[in-house]
């Protein structure tokens, strides 16, 4: 029987470690690697210039590894569900596959197409490489229901086996033994689409500072040296530099996947056991994959994850909504210079550091403007490069403290962290050129500055640099007020105590055996406590009914579904 | 579905009558189980008991359930279930939360203001919000109110009401409720006229008054409350109203014990560095006549704006620094807050805090919470400070990045030391770094 494989890349854009891809060759006579290309998407205010430019960048790279083994890419314009039975009759498919996606979207779409494939006689083999582990089996291990805390995580992640090894990458004989036919006019038909085709203007754009492709992605991850490698990941202490891309930045490719984890995780594992005499590496030298895999896992049997109406790992706040508040903040027009520093460099690179993000989110939402974090997730999800649905969302209900049983009082405050961070304000200066001439100072807080001193670096604030949008001293003390009021009716603690206003996580006290049995039950002094956390935590895994569907049963349950207007990009199948 | 009505009272069949002949059965319709002989009517249950199944419910359940029947609804109007009311007052445009609905309110202003004994109106930043709670307010003029709570949830949209209006309207609630007990009003604009309302119709039962951020009360108006009235034991306030006379008249021997004070110190002006000071004579009559008082302080001050405080003893119990406080501030707070109960440090420099912190783990022997966020804080120093505390530390929380790794402990060794020290387990908190 012949097995005529398509291929359908969605993340995963490799060769290297794709077992997917090593499927449809396995025993194929032809392949074809797909990807398909919603041209809807440019549209859509969601996926920034930045984006597409680097995923362009990754599917043209793709093509490129492609023919250097006498294959292409072919890039389909459409819907999964339109094209693919167009293209199963066409090309007499008999084989599909395609990487495993763990966001509920991709299942759900996946499932579908799965579905479809089946009738049309279309095999399916689904192989999951984008996680380092296999998220149900660590759901599964917690009772099934999702770590919440990231301790937790990394409790349950200890306990299992290594990732699996990487794969090669596909060779030059094995898609020898499965040539892809191509057709004269495939550039017509099936080429890498400009981003002019897409609508974008190109003419006055920067140089991309971040290079899309596995090419790329590989050439970063082999041409540091090991000194560089283990000073980048050990305790990252934060300086100036820090805040700059860096050329070990790995984040973006590990989202679309032109780098594998698998592979970064076994490259940090080895460069770390030839330096220190081939000791187990502990688990914190790969933190930053692990916050990966635990908002993955988090979100992943969660449709609801990216929202706060109706999402039962959500606390609801009262966030406000002020478009003209949040505008400023999205455009970097704060009036306070390292707000809009970072969010200058978020729009035009599509990266920032993760304690940038963090300042600007707090600001957002608990620390300044009380704006929701659902605004400032969508702001990320158009021009963050290594955005994506799981980790985006996750991260924005971690920072605004929204979830995961946060501590809230550590505010980051505009002027005082830029200081420690950026003490020269060499940062702000690359960042907000207007600023360039202000000494050190005053650099973080121009509003400060004598007018005379003003002046004389050419930049009035008010006039040609906004005034401070809010006094922080002010909505810092309004906002921990009303976090609190959130918490003491979340926990129904109503003591003195701040810190207390924030449940401890029971079952952490519970499961880790190195504690002596004895201390383990002397977790909490307030009994009343643990068992309404845990009877609250309980009742987040029963179904409620769709109009109780808020946090717990013990306040009336007055808040109900407004009907948030969903992304009209939802309801199509969301690939990138 | 009804079988037919079967009175709740005759379970029993087969008694002798009181005339003393046995009444005959009446022919049971063959087929029909026990259960369905016995179906009562629901909607003729007792109240009592629909009373109690309707406490379960939620106010949405209840309302729907109203509809059912006659009976059902009498149940839901009984004023044992509006004695707790919570009006929301949100807009579309400024909140993603549902309003309480008009006719609702409307229903409860007309059948249940004198009913209404434990409110209060949460509205968003909208200064329509605010002026529809006021709007409210205004009406509940039959009831007997003994909770009053004033809650902005994001801007403090009651600043913005014109204030004769909002002054107008809380002084119906002050004038005709006459047995309030617990008012929490802050960042509204209250004024002393209001409080002296307050105080000459309900100075017999007012027990806790919080008014954080009201701008237009002076310390004459708050030392009113005080003087006037003596059952009141909790109180929050501005630290430009505290005074000596405050903190006398709340330890006169007519005074109840206080059980807590709450001061917010915030500087109106950038730069403000006077702020008057409070005797350490008045502090002590303070702890004297109320020796368990809670005395909760938060800071919103520059680093600069410190000096005046913590000169003294103060026995303060709650402290937390909002902005960042000076190395400095923290020694003196080791020196001479010997009642410290809780810490909570939002940010200090970039010098490590180990002399601080260890000399307030050795001196404020009362200590079980602390909180550090953007501080730094070497391991060892770490370590040393929870040797101190020990196992009466129950709230530990610091940051990861807070803690320098030294020669004696890395990031990995911390956790385990500190959790053997506190007797449970323990972990700094961390942040994404994705």
């Amino acid at each position: 029987m012949v097995v005529n494989s398509v291929h359908w890349f969605r993340k995963g854009l490799r060769l290297h470690d794709n077992p997917a891809l090593q499927e449809a060759l396995d025993g194929a006579d032809t392949v074809r690697c797909v990807y398909v290309l919603d041209p809807w998407f440019a549209g859509s205010a969601n996926v920034g210039f930045n984006r597409w430019r680097f995923l362009l960048e990754s599917l043209e790279n793709l093509d490129t590894s492609l023919r250097q083994l006498n294959s292409r890419l072919f890039v389909i314009r459409g819907q999964p569900t339109d094209v693919f039975p167009r293209l199963f009759k066409e090309w007499n498919v008999t084989r599909m596959t395609f990487e495993y996606d763990s966001e509920p979207y991709g299942k759900e779409r996946d499932a579908a197409i799965i579905k479809m494939a089946r009738n049309f006689g279309v095999e399916t083999r689904v192989k999951n490489s984008h996680t380092l582990y296999n998220l149900d089996r660590i759901i599964e291990m917690n009772n099934s229901s999702p770590p919440l805390s990231f301790k937790r995580f990394q409790a349950l992640v200890q306990r299992l086996e290594l990732p699996k090894r990487p794969l090669p990458t596909v060779t030059a004989e094995q898609m020898d033994s499965c040539p892809t036919p191509i057709a004269h006019n495939h550039n017509e038909l099936y080429s890498v689409p400009s981003l002019e085709e897409l609508g974008f203007k190109t003419a006055g754009q920067d140089q991309a500072v971040w290079k899309g492709g596995e090419t790329e992605a590989l050439h970063r991850l082999n041409r540091h040296t090991e000194k560089e490698w283990m000073a980048s990941y050990e305790r990252p202490r934060i300086n100036a530099c820090s805040l700059m891309a860096s050329p070990s930045g790995l984040s973006p490719f590990l989202r679309f996947g032109c780098l594998s984890c698998r592979t970064l995780y076994y490259k940090l594992r080895d460069l770390y056991m030839k330096a220190n005499k081939q000791i187990t590496p502990p688990l914190s030298l790969f933190t930053q994959l692990l916050w990966r895999e635990f908002f993955y896992t988090a979100a992943t049997r969660n449709p609801t994850f990216d929202r706060m109406t109706g999402n039962p790992v959500c606390l609801q706040i009262p966030w406000d909504k002020n478009p003209e508040a949040l505008a400023k903040w999205a455009e970097g027009r704060t009036g306070f210079p390292w707000i809009d520093a970072v969010m200058t460099q978020l729009r035009q690179e599509g990266w920032i550091h993760h304690l940038a993000r963090h300042a600007v989110a707090c600001f957002l939402t608990r620390g300044d403007l009380w704006i929701s974090w659902e605004s400032g997730m969508k702001v990320f999800e158009e021009m963050l490069l290594d955005a994506d649905w799981s980790v985006n969302a996750g991260s924005w209900m971690w920072l605004s403290c929204s979830s995961f049983f946060q501590q809230f009082f550590h505010c980051y405050c505009p002027v005082g962290f830029a200081r420690r961070i950026d003490p020269s304000g060499n940062y702000i200066r690359r960042y907000i050129p207007k600023l360039k001439d202000y000494p050190n100072r005053y650099i973080h807080e121009p509003w400060n500055a004598p007018e005379s001193v003003q002046r004389a670096c050419n930049c009035m604030v008010g006039v040609d640099y906004p005034k401070p949008m809010v006094r922080h001293a002010e909505t810092s003390r309004l906002n921990i007020e009303r976090m609190k009021q959130v918490y003491q009716q979340f926990s129904q603690y109503k003591g003195l105590s701040l810190l207390a206003t924030v449940p401890i996580i029971q079952e952490e006290a519970e499961t880790d055996t190195s504690v002596p049995a004895a201390s383990r039950n002397q977790t909490c002094s307030n009994d009343a406590m643990e068992s309404s956390i845990s009877s609250v935590l309980s009742h987040r895994k029963r179904e409620r009914p769709a109009e109780l569907q808020c946090s717990h049963s013990y306040i009336q349950p007055k808040l109900q579904c407004s009907g948030l207007d969903k992304h009209p990009h939802r309801s199509q199948q969301q690939q990138q | 579905m009804k079988r037919g009505r079967v009175n709740v009272t005759s379970k029993c069949h087969g008694f002798a009558s009181t005339d003393g002949r046995i009444k005959r059965h009446k022919p049971r319709p063959l087929g029909l189980s026990l259960s369905q002989r016995l179906v009562k009517d629901w909607g003729n249950l007792p109240h009592h008991v629909v009373l109690q199944i309707f406490q379960y419910l939620s106010l949405v359940d209840r309302a729907k359930a109203s509809s059912v029947c006659r009976r059902w609804n009498e149940v839901f109007h009984i004023p044992d279930l509006w004695r707790r009311f919570e009006f929301e007052l949100n807009q579309p445009a400024t909140s993603y939360l549902k309003s309480t609905h008009p006719d609702l309110i409307q229903q409860i202003i007309k059948r249940h203001a004198q009913h209404l004994q434990y409110v209060s109106f949460k509205v968003d930043s909208c200064t329509e919000s605010a002026e529809a709670a006021c709007n409210i307010l205004s009406q509940l003029v039959n009831c007997t109110i003994k909770t009053l709570g004033l809650i902005s949830t994001a801007r403090p949209s009651f600043m913005h009401v014109s204030q004769s209006h909002f002054v107008s309207a809380l002084t119906v609630v002050f004038v005709n409720s006459k047995s309030l007990s617990s008012i929490k009003i802050d960042d509204t604009p209250v004024d002393d006229p209001s409080l002296k309302v307050l105080v000459a119709n309900n100075s017999d039962t007012l027990k806790l008054l919080k008014m954080s951020s009201c701008p237009h009360v002076s310390p004459a108006g708050i030392l009113c409350v005080a003087d006037q009235c003596h059952g009141l034991r909790e109180l929050a306030l501005n630290y430009h109203l505290l005074s000596d006379e405050l903190l006398l008249a709340l330890s006169s021997e007519k005074h109840v014990h206080l059980e807590h004070l709450r001061i917010d110190v915030v500087s109106d002006t950038p730069g403000q560095t006077h702020f008057h000071s409070i005797k350490r004579t008045s502090w002590e009559a303070l702890v004297r006549h109320s020796p368990k008082v809670n005395i909760v302080m938060y800071f919103y001050l520059e680093a600069e704006e410190f000096e005046p405080f913590f000169c003294e003893e103060t026995p303060v119990t709650h402290l937390y620094f909002g902005r960042a406080v000076s190395k400095a501030m923290l020694g003196r707070i080791g020196l001479y807050c010997p009642r410290l109960v809780e810490l909570v440090v939002c940010a200090n420099g970039l010098q490590p805090l180990d002399e601080e912190l260890i000399r307030i783990g050795e001196r404020c022997q009362n200590l079980t919470a602390i909180g550090l966020g953007e501080c730094e804080v070497t391991c060892s120093g770490f370590v040393e400070f929870v040797k101190k505390c020990g196992k009466r530390l129950t709230q530990l929380s610091i940051m990861e990045e807070v803690l320098i790794p030294d020669n004696s402990y890395n990031m990995e060794q911390i956790h385990t030391e500190v959790s053997k020290h506190l007797g449970r387990l323990w972990f700094p908190d961390m942040m994404p770094t994705w």
